[in-house]
């Protein structure tokens, strides 16, 4: 055991968290082998896209916290300058300009995930916190110009996404609450404003949440569907690959944004708890590196990160069960597809960073 | 809070607030979390059931199973309506890339009808992609063997086997036993949805038609498991199987039993080959029809299989009607063929007595006018009495008499015959012919000089013409009212209806009419005897047909006009289009003392009922008495 610590602690990899993102890794593989239809080159394209995702994980892990913060600003311009590029010379992929090809094709909002939190984090590092009003501004800046591009893409869920990772920064860094509730009223306006902007497709989603059966056949037959398969699922679900809803082709995007509800057809309330348990652990060792960390930056961006990842979950499985508009977020490591994953397991490798490259300063 | 020293960083504090932030952020995710949980154990624990039962609901699929069609058998249990496996030609539109060119190559090859084209687009995007769409219900010997080596040019068409309604001597029996076609729109709407479910045919026309009730039997179902686009899955999930709802075996139609003969059909539809005309026969006994046949026929299996649509057109368009029954449809002028029922409304009212005699000189006159109504034979009978005047049919004879029995004593009689009205045979279809009377024309017509019955369509309805229709079926029935001295029955096909699957057979009860009520039954005596000479007698009209039988039959022939003859005009049948020649008719039964079959037929055009007609009607009664040309 000592030296396989050892070995850990070398290759700054942080044991507990590595031991429960390998679980719901694990688990995640599991469902989708059933979701996808008993399909092994699906598995097998799933597990090498886990493994890149790891890999990139691991050289996160290696360069030091102080690294990552001087290069930040650079990285967050960078990421900018490649969102104006997508508005404009962007790969059209479903109603949507997401995609850069630049020899290789990747979507910049994705880099943009870690370069908010990053760069909110960055600027604060060497301030005095909790952050005056004047400074507030500059961070809300620094956060609104990449969400509307990405909103503008549109792609509603990231852009959501990116502005709730740096506003937890703001938060985590001691915000008043005076204040939070104040631009809590204040969002009331900018929601209608942010309303008159979204796309028919978008608006439709937001109206189904509140009644998914007026429109049984179209864009509530999602909601629909996949409350059926959890619902019937019921204590210990109908077993691996015997889910009617998702094997039967009832349960739409049952590979993707919906693969929770497979879980919960085919492994019922248990199963479903076992990986929001398993969430949880990853979460909560998060939030204690998070705290454990020596400066603000660290702080920071590791309460960010552990939290968006939070967010993630929440969105996801609460959009499955009904309790959130369909927003089109994938369930973090268990869905299909690749590309958030990587950045997903490179914000784990900041952590592992920021865990690993702690110094012990005296206090 | 340090203010003025602000760059130097009170760490602990900063670190202490970051801590309750991140308490405070790990208590709201648990929250949040938690409220998940909450709403999976709603859905999971509380709401299981209803969960689970729409998720069932979804999955499985009720398929109905067709039932197998009761077949139809002749007098003597042989087939006449049975199913056979057939090969049909499909197409699964999911798995066609280009629609229109798999049905242009499959016309190029003769397999469809380019005209057929657009209806099998228009059905290949209505319905489900995966469901099939029959483009040919019965694929030829050749055609299988065609398309076989074809048949990787046309990936998504294939052939598959199916039971098809099969009618062994169709051309014989289609009037009759009638035919199935493909369910129309408006059969839908008219038929019980769940009895069709699945079901592709039914009856159309006869006792198909009629008895569809019987024959058709009910739908069973099958449960399968579907998919969301209900498309069934491989029953080899076997799990997915289980808890399934019982399947129920779909009931086959009942077996039907027809009073007809094949062999009579076949003798009267070969001897009105190539012609235009009816025959019916039943047995005076209890309205049982032995025969019933329309020429020109068709071959029902078309519409079984399925035609195309110029073969559908040739039969319809057809100048011949081949389609229209004229047995039970067809009305025509009965001609002399009522003159032994107008004999006995003569004896009876008082009009003429056995011994008055008349001198025919060809022709009659009514006093005050000098229209001469024209006896058949154009040198006249010479002196004639009531039994001559049936059995030589002199017309002059009835035209005077006609007058003393009235249009509405006629009236009266014919209509005790059945004459006038439907008869009410179990195939339906019918119709109701027509026996004129001062009260019809009255009704009829709308301007007054129409209304007034004029003496003179008196004196043409004694001889079966004017407004007078009758059914070649109307005319048989009279016919065996007559040979049983007034005894009706209803005329019936249907002898008894059998369960497929307990052999238990319902018997069909002949049905007694009212009867013709003569008051001395010696008239019915005479009547007949006149009838018997028609044929057997030594100057009946018909005596070259009955003479030397080795039974005794009674008959009665008739011609009607097609269209009026202009006054002193000779009648040259050369001139006249074919289609404007006479009809022949003849009525006929046998054996005179102990009758079991009574005959109606119709010639169309045939012009002599005694020499083109009488001899079909002979035919029929040898073959159905034994005497026939197979007969030992």
């Amino acid at each position: 055991m000592t030296s396989f610590s050892g070995i850990l602690r070398r290759l700054h990899i942080d044991g507990p968290l590595l031991g429960g993102l390998l679980l719901v890794c694990a688990v995640g593989l599991f469902v989708l082998y059933s979701a996808v239809g008993e399909s092994n080159r699906l598995l097998i394209n799933q597990a090498i896209r886990l493994g890149v995702a790891f890999v990139a994980m691991l050289i996160v892990a290696q360069l030091p916290p102080d690294f990552l913060r001087r290069w930040t600003p650079w990285g967050y311009a960078a990421g900018l300058i490649l969102l104006l590029l997508v508005l404009t010379k962007g790969d059209i992929g479903q109603g949507a300009r997401r995609w850069l090809d630049l020899g290789i094709r990747f979507q910049p909002s994705e880099a943009m995930k870690l370069g908010v939190p990053m760069m909110t984090a960055w600027y604060l590092h060497d301030r005095q916190i909790p952050p005056r009003l004047g400074q507030l501004v500059i961070i809300a800046v620094m956060i609104i110009v990449p969400t509307l591009l990405i909103a503008g893409q549109p792609d509603l869920g990231t852009a959501l996404l990116i502005a709730a990772s740096g506003i937890i920064v703001i938060v985590l860094a001691g915000m008043s609450f005076r204040l939070m509730l104040g631009l809590a009223v204040a969002a009331v306006p900018g929601a209608l404003v942010l309303w008159t902007f979204m796309q028919d497709y978008q608006k439709q989603r937001v109206l189904t949440l509140f009644n998914p059966d007026s429109d049984p056949l179209g864009a509530g037959y999602n909601i629909i569907q996949s409350k059926i398969a959890i619902g019937s699922g019921g204590l210990f679900g109908k077993g691996w690959t015997n889910g009617s809803q998702a094997q039967l082709e009832f349960l739409p995007e049952r590979d993707t944004d919906f693969i929770f509800a497979v879980l919960g057809e085919e492994f019922g309330l248990l199963g479903v708890l076992t990986l929001l348990v398993l969430y949880m652990f990853v979460i909560g060792r998060g939030l204690y590196i998070a705290v454990q960390a020596r400066d603000t930056y660290s702080r920071l961006l590791a309460g960010s990160i552990s939290l968006t990842f939070m967010v993630y979950v929440f969105v996801n499985t609460a959009m499955v069960t009904g309790l959130v508009p369909v927003v089109g977020v994938p369930l973090p490591l268990v869905s299909f597809g690749g590309t958030s994953m990587v950045t997903l397991m490179a914000g784990f490798g900041i952590l592992m960073s920021i865990h690993s490259h702690r110094k012990l300063l005296p206090h | 809070m340090s203010g003025l020293l602000s760059p130097i960083k009170d760490v602990h504090s900063e670190r202490r607030q970051f801590l309750a932030r991140v308490i405070l952020s790990a208590i709201i995710s648990l929250l949040l979390i938690g409220m998940v949980i909450v709403r999976l154990v709603q859905l999971q624990v509380v709401d299981h059931e209803l969960f689970a039962e729409k998720a069932q609901g979804n999955r499985v699929r009720i398929e109905p199973v067709p039932p197998i069609r009761g077949l139809v058998f002749d007098r003597k249990h042989r087939v006449l309506a049975e199913n056979l496996p057939a090969y049909q030609l499909e197409l699964i539109p999911e798995q066609i890339e280009d629609l229109d060119d798999t049905l242009n190559r499959l016309a190029s090859i003769n397999l469809i009808e380019f005209e057929d084209i657009p209806r099998f687009k228009e059905l290949s995007r209505s319905g489900p992609r995966f469901k099939p769409v029959t483009l040919k219900f019965r694929l030829t010997e050749e055609e299988i063997a065609n398309f076989a080596i074809q048949r990787p040019r046309f990936p998504g068409v294939d052939f598959q086997p199916r039971l098809v309604r099969h009618y062994p001597d169709g051309e014989f029996v289609s009037h009759a036993v009638g035919y199935v076609g493909a369910l129309s729109t408006q059969d839908l709407k008219r038929l019980d949805p769940a009895s069709y479910a699945g079901t592709s045919h039914t009856g159309k026309t006869g006792v198909e038609s009629s008895f569809e009730s019987d024959l058709h039997g009910d739908a069973g179902y099958r449960h399968l498991i579907a998919n969301a686009r209900g498309r069934q899955v491989p029953s080899d999930t076997s799990e997915l199987l289980d808890s399934l709802p019982f399947d129920e075996t779909p009931v086959p139609g009942a077996n039907v039993y027809l009073s007809i003969d094949l062999d009579l059909q076949r003798i009267a539809a070969e001897a009105l080959e190539d012609q235009r005309g009816a025959l019916v026969a039943l047995d005076p006994r209890n309205g049982e029809i032995l025969a019933l046949v329309s020429a020109p026929a068709f071959d029902p299996n078309l519409f079984a299989v399925g035609m195309s649509t110029s073969q559908y057109r040739e039969l319809a368009d057809n100048p011949d009607r081949p389609l229209f029954n004229r047995a039970t449809r067809g009305a025509y002028p009965p001609g002399s063929t009522i003159k032994p029922m107008l004999a006995l409304a003569a004896l009876e009212t008082g009009a003429t007595n056995l011994t008055r005699k008349s001198i025919c000189h060809g022709y009659f006159q009514l006093p005050n006018d000098d229209h001469r109504y024209r006896d058949w034979k154009p040198e006249g009978h010479g002196p004639v009495d009531l039994h001559d005047a049936i059995a030589q049919s002199c017309d002059v004879y009835f035209y005077e008499i006609s007058g003393e029995i009235g249009i509405d004593n006629m009236h009266d009689y014919l209509d005790r015959f059945g004459l006038g009205t439907r008869t009410g045979l179990d195939i339906g279809g019918e119709s109701s012919g027509l026996v004129p009377s001062r009260e019809w024309k009255r009704n009829y017509f709308q301007d007054r000089d129409n209304q007034r019955w004029y003496h003179g369509e008196t004196v043409i309805a004694s001889i079966g013409q004017g407004y007078m229709l009758a059914t070649p079926l109307q005319l048989a029935a009279a016919a065996g009212a007559l040979a049983m001295r007034g005894e009706r029955y209803r005329p019936h096909m249907v002898a008894a209806v059998e369960d497929a699957l307990t052999g238990e057979r319902r018997m069909v009860q002949p049905e007694r009419l009212p009867d013709v009520e003569i008051s001395n039954d010696f008239y019915w005596q005479f009547v007949i005897g006149a009838m018997h000479d028609v044929m057997q007698g030594p100057r009946g009209t018909a005596r070259a047909v009955g003479v030397g039988a080795p039974y005794e039959m009674a008959g009665k022939s008739g011609t009607a006009q097609v269209v009026s003859i202009a006054q002193d005009e000779k009648y040259d049948d050369a001139e006249l289009e074919e289609r404007q020649r006479d009809h022949a008719l003849f009525i006929a039964f046998a054996p005179l003392d102990e009758p079991r079959i009574a005959i109606a037929l119709i010639v169309e055009n045939g012009e002599s009922g005694s020499s083109v007609a009488a001899p079909i009607a002979k035919a029929v009664m040898d073959a159905y008495l034994g005497f026939g040309d197979d007969a030992p």
